[in-house]
């Protein structure tokens, strides 16, 4: 492949609070290459080093060995330009409330936009388009107080407030967590339309299967502080090996084929979702003609 | 029986500007009664979290009254016994979790309220072990997964000794794995005689319960056993909420198979009716 990865990280280590009693080794040397316009999630247990690898992609973290390039800026440099990286790069934390600092809703959206010294009208649109991004009402919701909002709305918000800035590559950690069915598909939606559409560089960091599967182009499974396996949704969640010695969970729909499987009924494990699940199961009925072979049910 | 909750015509809004105060819950009523494994659903912003805010008085109602065990919880002289009788467990172990060695953690209620030694040594070793985590008792909890986490979590307030807990989005953090071993703990103590109320995005979680409360806009829109509200999937799909996966896939294959049965809301349910349906067992 001759495309130029917009990330490049290549045996990364970190370790917290080094030299003290407390010292934590969080990574220990891992690797993650992303290229442009691609859809990538992260998965894998608390304390498998998730957080601390995305938080190297802004610069929030400096490399403390190994290499970090973004869209071909070292850095492991000394001089690092952090206010053009965190333009380019968006990263929505896991707790909205570490993100959210402005009384109004309309005004913690622009925030971003007005700091980077755009015009009124463009900060306006650019707060409009974000809300409607993440399915907040820009009438109704541009004028309430942050602080009164529930946990599934302020997620929202502080991603409307990422996606404000435009960036290049947008890193979402756990993106849907306490959010409710329909606004998870919808915002899972609209992440896939701007990654696809806009050919924006999307990272996640989920523990939700379904997610993963409806979302990722590949799939990056951490473990211990290093990258254990990489592939397609289709390639990790067909290997029960695999799965299995990673504890890695699979969406419900493939843990029912697995079932299946596992009572001798021939099905693919690799139909993530509720329909073709559906299709392959109903491949096993192929044989019986629709209700009349047998008594109508009473 | 008495309801060990019971909340009486109870209302409640948040000021959401110097004008504006939003009406988050309308004029609701509702008896938990022990022993109930009761999951509460609704959209984000439906009211739901705030209503289990008001289980153990956290927040008291603008209008109307909540009654724990018969104690009103405005009353400040009952809190601590409101508190004793229903525990909370919230959506981040992490923030939960004060103690740098698991069976501090969950002693450290016990040391607020002064139980003796030997007690608290004995509630300690039975909390750890109904959630399954007496191995880990000596180490760090910052090394632990996250159903691990909150599990350990959930022994701090079964230490206590409540008479019910209650779930605050406990599980949405956490993987399939960790999601399961939670479950698993709250069907145990339900079975030890303990009133479970989770509220949940999680359908297949929900459909453990045994009944479930679905909550829009501030009133309780649905309310009954699972089976009776995942038969609604128009309305809750209207209500942004959705059926089990279980539910969705019967659903599809009972549109080509009218024997598959689409009522069915557990996956061993599922699995069943395929494993029935292909030996030509149903109906003959």
């Amino acid at each position: 492949m001759t495309v130029k990865p917009i990330i490049e990280i290549e045996n990364l280590t970190h370790t917290y609070m080094k030299g003290t009693p407390m010292e934590h080794v969080a990574l220990k040397g891992t690797n993650l290459y992303v290229e442009a316009g691609e859809c990538i999630a992260i998965i894998g247990h608390t304390g498998s080093g998730k957080s601390t690898l995305i938080q190297h992609l802004n610069g929030l973290i400096r490399p403390e060995s190994g290499r970090v390039v973004i869209d071909g800026e070292d850095l492991a440099k000394k001089k690092i330009d952090l206010k053009t990286l965190r333009r380019k790069v968006g990263i929505v934390f896991q707790n909205p409330e570490d993100q959210i600092f402005e009384k109004i809703i309309g005004d913690d959206i622009a925030y971003g936009p007005f700091k980077m010294g755009l015009p009124l009208k463009e900060v306006r649109e650019r707060v409009k388009w974000a809300m409607s991004v993440v399915g907040l009402d820009f009438e109704e919701m541009k004028d309430r107080q942050t602080f009164a909002l529930s946990g599934g709305q302020k997620r929202k918000v502080a991603l409307a407030g990422i996606l404000a800035l435009k960036p290049k590559i947008l890193v979402l950690d756990e993106p849907t967590a306490g959010l409710d069915p329909r606004s998870r598909n919808e915002l899972l939606d609209k992440i896939k339309r701007l990654n696809k559409e806009e050919k924006l560089t999307v990272i996640f960091v989920s523990h939700n299967m379904e997610e993963v599967a409806m979302l990722a182009d590949r799939v990056y499974v951490m473990a211990d502080g290093k990258d254990v396996l990489s592939g397609t949704p289709k390639e990790i969640f067909t290997d029960k090996e695999k799965l299995v010695r990673h504890q890695i969970g699979t969406p419900e729909t493939v843990q029912v084929l697995y079932r299946l499987t596992d009572l001798g009924y021939q099905v693919r494990t690799d139909a993530f979702s509720i329909t073709e699940a559906a299709d392959e199961i109903m491949k096993l009925f192929a044989g019986r003609k629709e209700g009349t072979e047998h008594v109508q049910r009473i | 029986m008495d309801p060990i909750i019971r909340l009486e015509n109870v209302s409640f809004s948040y000021k959401i500007n110097e004008k504006t105060k939003v009406s988050v819950l309308k004029n609701i009523s509702l008896s938990i009664f022990p022993g109930e494994y009761v999951a509460i659903i609704g959209h984000n912003g439906s009211g739901k979290s705030t209503l289990s805010k008001l289980l153990n008085g956290i927040l008291t109602p603008d209008h109307g009254e909540v009654w724990v065990h018969g104690h009103n919880t405005k009353d400040t002289n009952k809190k601590r016994a409101i508190r004793q009788a229903v525990g909370m467990v919230f959506q981040h172990p992490d923030n939960q979790i004060v103690a740098t060695i698991v069976e501090e953690d969950v002693a450290f209620g016990l040391e607020n309220i002064g139980v003796p030694r030997e007690e608290m040594k004995k509630r300690v070793d039975e909390a750890l072990n109904v959630v399954k985590m007496s191995p880990f008792r000596h180490r760090p909890p910052h090394h632990l997964s996250g159903g691990q986490k909150q599990r350990v979590a959930i022994a701090g307030v079964l230490a206590m000794q409540p008479e019910c807990i209650v779930f605050d989005e406990a599980t949405s953090m956490l993987d399939s794995f960790g999601r399961k071993e939670v479950i698993q703990v709250m069907r145990q103590m339900n079975n030890m005689g303990m009133t479970i109320i989770t509220v949940t995005h999680h359908m297949s979680e929900a459909a453990e319960a045994g009944r479930i409360i679905v909550v829009e806009d501030g009133e309780i829109v649905m309310d009954g056993t699972p089976r009776e509200i995942f038969k609604h999937k128009q309305e809750l799909e209207a209500l942004k909420l959705e059926v089990p996966s279980v539910s969705q896939m019967a659903e599809v294959i009972h549109r080509q198979f009218a024997d598959f049965s689409r009522d069915i809301i557990h996956e061993h349910e599922f699995i069943g009716e395929v494993e029935e349906f292909l030996s030509g067992g149903v109906g003959s």
